[in-house]
């Protein structure tokens, strides 16, 4: 690999030759500000947040879409640079709600956070707010157009995370909007709810419509885990407050998917609180289900297999385990049916 | 199987850079919508694909060539291909002198094959089955993907056998981007197959026939093991109904709606002396229980599954167990303690220890190691990254040896009396039962909606959104029917997600010869107007 040196804040970095300044600085923690670049999506370079000063170039270039080469000095935190990028803000906020106090996002909402940081007031540019119907015509994704930035983010992952092209933008000017073609609602368009476009959003304008009211992001604590719906092995957070999980969201890091997932995944996990779940061990007692203590179903059940195998052997019990369970459930279930029952007569359900 | 081994050989980040992609019988963007759209990706950056299915899916929809065969003539069509590959000299000669054995076998048996006579079997014209073979035999590399449809479990089956024979004719295996990947449906699948969740194998596909594996066992059990087999689950049904088996344990399943001919099924459990199932709802299997243990749902509970590429993660506990539930491990701790035989762990991290300790494959894994990325198998040791593609070099069983495979007709083809082919699979918004426990996806997909051609609706009478009953030779439903072409005149497709439109009660529990898959993708079923 070929390496390039260059100075950024006075600070001299070495990266791989391709690099991007955006992706220099990132790899040396020195913050730089976006809303229309993802890691995983191509380069818009349309919100220009990320702008830098760079000797030699007489505008301020933005960095997702700027090649880092040797010897290139970069400021990013001039007072041009800052007072450009508070522009940009003072226009997205003069057009925005600001519900803040209400809105799903609040806490993880990059307009927010950059609006704070670069001290934003709302009052520069007094502008027309728009005032759009919500779109909440199906039961995973809640679009609010009002509060769309147009990053253009959400098309990209359509497009290039789950290659369908539902998004797109239409109308221009003060009118534009981002959504399914022919600004249809979600559900009249070719969507299959994967959620991508959910996943990458930097504001309020798309969320996941079961998590609406039920936590906050500093409220909630992210457990990293594995999907149970089907083969691939998608990972994600499970999002939990009090002891209960109140949704998932994307992990970059997931090893196989990053941030895409399906419908199941994303927007599946409302049945572990199922209120149809069982929670008490049941005996049938005259053809009806009589709630138990653990200590009597085990000890039934342990009584009856020892008695099966008592009188008829061990190979008169059979184990059917699952593809559902862990590794370990499995390992232990055979483990069961070999050295403690003393049978072969295990087998799962497998349906591929 | 052919490689001596069952698992994908490929990664599923390879995907998107695929050259050439053959998909047969499977339908990923549905089944595995996240490696359905790593395909996509794959087409989006020039990825050529052949599809091959009797109803269009997604994947036939993007497809350069879709072999559009009658259900179940899988076999013909390859051997067909291969007769074409033969034909023109398109065989990779160097990878066939090296690395395999058996080629004279099998070129015998493809030349039984000619592409006439393929065509007439499988109803595919001549000329997409050339352009198929040609796609596949003469690109730099290509992967063959297949799902249900071509069967499942550990042992090749014929249909493997033949995806397995295609790939080494044309060198397409052992490297990036080619090879023979089985794309598994349930979640962990693959680990309960490599965990020994099966009758004729410990842990690590180590056959209880051999007499050093079961002293490796016993020795850390410290308990004789049987050398004999078990039985499978369709026998461990049999044997339930003449009462050789007496008592069933049940974790996790639910072969009542999950089963091909569920009255059968049903009436196998209902014969035993106990039954004890686990399970985290009170499904159809569990209401025929004797004792009913509350389970703990994933996010209840620490472990690891194993995805379709070999890739072991971590599961991690997220809340405690809802109500007085409990994860599966302990509960099977506390009962075989109680049976005598105490099951000491602490967490499922030390089960791991013991795994690690007795299977090869999972030698080198610890929680600890998993970590956010989890690794692939084989990790013979600590120090092993992990195996992104298997059979670099070589085979696991050595040479790579030909099968030559004779084409067989169903067991149940259609008929006068029942015109219609059946053919089972699944929808994207659900994942066989548990996800219509999902209020947001149920209300998204509430209902079955079984698909008829057009041509058969109009001869029937029936209209999109009607609803009608359908029988078989072991029994009848009612569903709702959407009139589409994506089916082939004759041929009725249905989910098997819903207990009202349950589709097993249709289904031919006969199986496989080795191991034992039902014939759930094809068997003869007539549809009627309701009176
Ligand atoms: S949910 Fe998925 S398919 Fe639907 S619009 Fe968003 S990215 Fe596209
Ligand atoms: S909906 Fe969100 S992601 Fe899409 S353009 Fe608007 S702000 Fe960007
Ligand atoms: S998110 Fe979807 S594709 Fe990924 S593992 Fe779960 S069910 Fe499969
Ligand atoms: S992040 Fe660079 S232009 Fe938007």
């Amino acid at each position: 690999m070929e390496w390039i040196t260059l100075s950024i804040d006075g600070r001299t970095v070495t990266v791989p030759k391709g690099t991007t300044v955006l992706e220099a600085c990132r790899m040396n923690n020195i913050p730089i500000p976006t809303l229309c670049h993802d890691p995983e999506l191509s380069n818009y370079g349309s919100c220009r947040m990320c702008i830098v000063e760079i000797e030699g170039m007489r505008n301020l270039p933005p960095s997702c879409v700027t090649q880092a080469t040797q010897g290139m000095v970069v400021r990013t935190q001039t007072s041009k640079v800052r007072n450009a990028r508070t522009t940009i803000l003072e226009l997205l906020v003069a057009n925005h709600p600001l519900d803040c106090m209400t809105c799903q996002k609040m806490g993880d909402c990059a307009l927010a956070e950059y609006a704070y940081e670069y001290r934003v007031t709302g009052e520069v540019f007094k502008g027309q707010r728009r005032e759009l119907p919500l779109d909440d015509s199906n039961p995973f994704i809640l679009r609010d157009p009002n509060k769309c930035i147009l990053c253009g983010k959400c098309v990209r992952a359509c497009e290039e995370i789950q290659g369908r092209s539902v998004l797109d933008f239409s109308f221009r000017g003060f009118n534009a909007q981002v959504g399914p073609a022919f600004n249809l609602p979600y559900s009249e368009s070719e969507c299959v709810f994967c959620g991508s476009c959910v996943s990458v959003c930097p504001v309020g304008a798309l969320t996941e419509k079961k998590m609406v009211g039920q936590g906050r992001p500093w409220e909630v604590e992210k457990v990293q885990t594995t999907c149970p719906f089907c083969g691939t092995g998608c990972n994600f957070d499970l999002n939990v407050k009090d002891g209960k999980v109140i949704g998932v969201t994307s992990n970059p890091e997931a090893p196989v998917n990053g941030k895409a997932l399906c419908v199941k995944g994303r927007f599946g996990m409302d049945l572990i609180h199922n209120s149809e779940r069982l929670t008490t061990p049941l005996i049938k007692k005259d053809g009806e289900f009589v709630e138990a203590t653990w200590d009597e179903a085990m000890d039934l059940v342990a009584q009856k297999l020892g008695e099966v195998k008592q009188e008829h052997g061990a190979d008169a019990i059979a184990v059917l385990s699952s593809a559902r369970c862990t590794n370990e459930e499995n390992f232990l279930m055979q483990k069961l049916a070999r050295a403690v029952i003393g049978t072969n007569n295990i087998d799962h359900c497998a349906r591929t | 199987m052919t490689f001596g081994s069952g698992a994908m050989t490929n990664s599923i980040n390879e995907i998107p850079d695929s050259k050439v992609l053959l998909i047969i019988g499977s339908n990923p963007t549905e089944a595995h919508p996240i490696i359905g759209t790593k395909m996509k990706q794959a087409v989006a950056r020039g990825a050529k694909v052949v599809a091959v299915d009797p109803r269009r899916t997604e994947m036939a929809d993007v497809a350069d060539v879709w072999l559009r065969l009658r259900p179940g003539t899988d076999i013909a069509l390859i051997n067909g291909i291969m007769n074409i590959i033969l034909a023109n000299g398109w065989e990779d000669k160097k990878f066939i002198a090296e690395r395999t054995e058996g080629f004279d076998q099998l070129r015998e048996q493809v030349a039984k094959f000619p592409p006439e006579v393929v065509s007439k079997i499988t109803g595919v014209p001549v000329d997409q089955l050339i352009e198929a073979a040609r796609i596949y035999a003469t690109a730099e590399s290509a992967q063959i993907f297949y799902t249900l449809g071509i069967t499942e479990h550990i042992y090749g089956t014929d249909n493997v056998m033949i995806l397995a024979d295609l790939s080494m004719l044309t060198g397409n295996v052992g490297k990036v981007n080619s090879g023979v990947n089985p794309l598994r449906g349930q979640n962990n699948v693959q680990g309960a197959c490599d965990m020994g969740a099966l009758p004729d194998v410990l842990p690590g596909y180590q056959k209880v026939t051999s007499p050093t594996v079961r002293a490796k066992f016993e020795a850390a059990w410290d308990v004789p093991i049987k050398s004999e087999p078990g039985l499978m689950l369709p026998d461990m049904l049999e044997a339930a109904l003449s009462h050789e088996v007496r008592a069933m344990y049940v974790m996790g399943e639910d072969p009542v709606l999950t089963d091909a001919d569920v009255n059968h099924v049903r009436e196998a459990l209902e014969t035993l002396d106990f039954l004890v199932v686990q399970n985290i709802f009170l499904s159809e299997t569990a209401k025929l229980a004797d004792v009913v243990l509350p389970a703990g749902s994933f996010a209840e509970k620490d472990g690891t599954f194993t995805n379709t590429e070999r890739r072991v993660q971590r599961v991690n506990k997220a809340i405690e167990p809802i109500g007085h539930a409990r994860a599966d491990w302990k509960i099977i701790c506390d009962l075989a303690t109680r049976m005598g035989y105490p099951f000491a762990y602490a967490s499922p991290a030390d089960v791991m220890q013991e795994i690690a300790s007795l299977t090869p494959q999972y030698a080198g894994i610890t929680f600890e190691r998993l970590g956010r990325k989890g690794l692939q198998w084989p990790v013979p040791d600590a120090e092993h990254p992990g195996t992104k593609f298997l059979h670099e070099g070589k085979f696991a069983r050595g040479k790579g040896l030909f099968m030559a495979i004779e084409y067989q007709v169903p067991d149940e083809p259609p008929d006068e009396e029942y015109p219609l082919l059946l053919s089972t699979g699944r929808r994207l918004s659900h994942y066989n039962i548990s996800t219509r426990y999902s209020e947001a996806l149920d209300s998204y997909a509430p209902e079955e909606l079984a698909e008829l051609n057009p041509e058969d609706a109009e001869r029937l009478g029936i209209k999109d959104g009607e609803r009608v009953k359908v029988a078989s030779r072991r029994g009848a439903l009612e569903t709702k029917i959407r009139v589409t072409d994506r089916v082939l005149p004759g041929m009725l497709w249905m989910s098997f997600h819903y207990k009202e439109s349950p589709a097993n009660v249709l289904t031919n529990a006969a199986s496989d010869k080795v191991t034992k898959t039902y014939e759930y993708k094809v068997c003869g079923v007539k549809v009627s107007k309701l009176i």
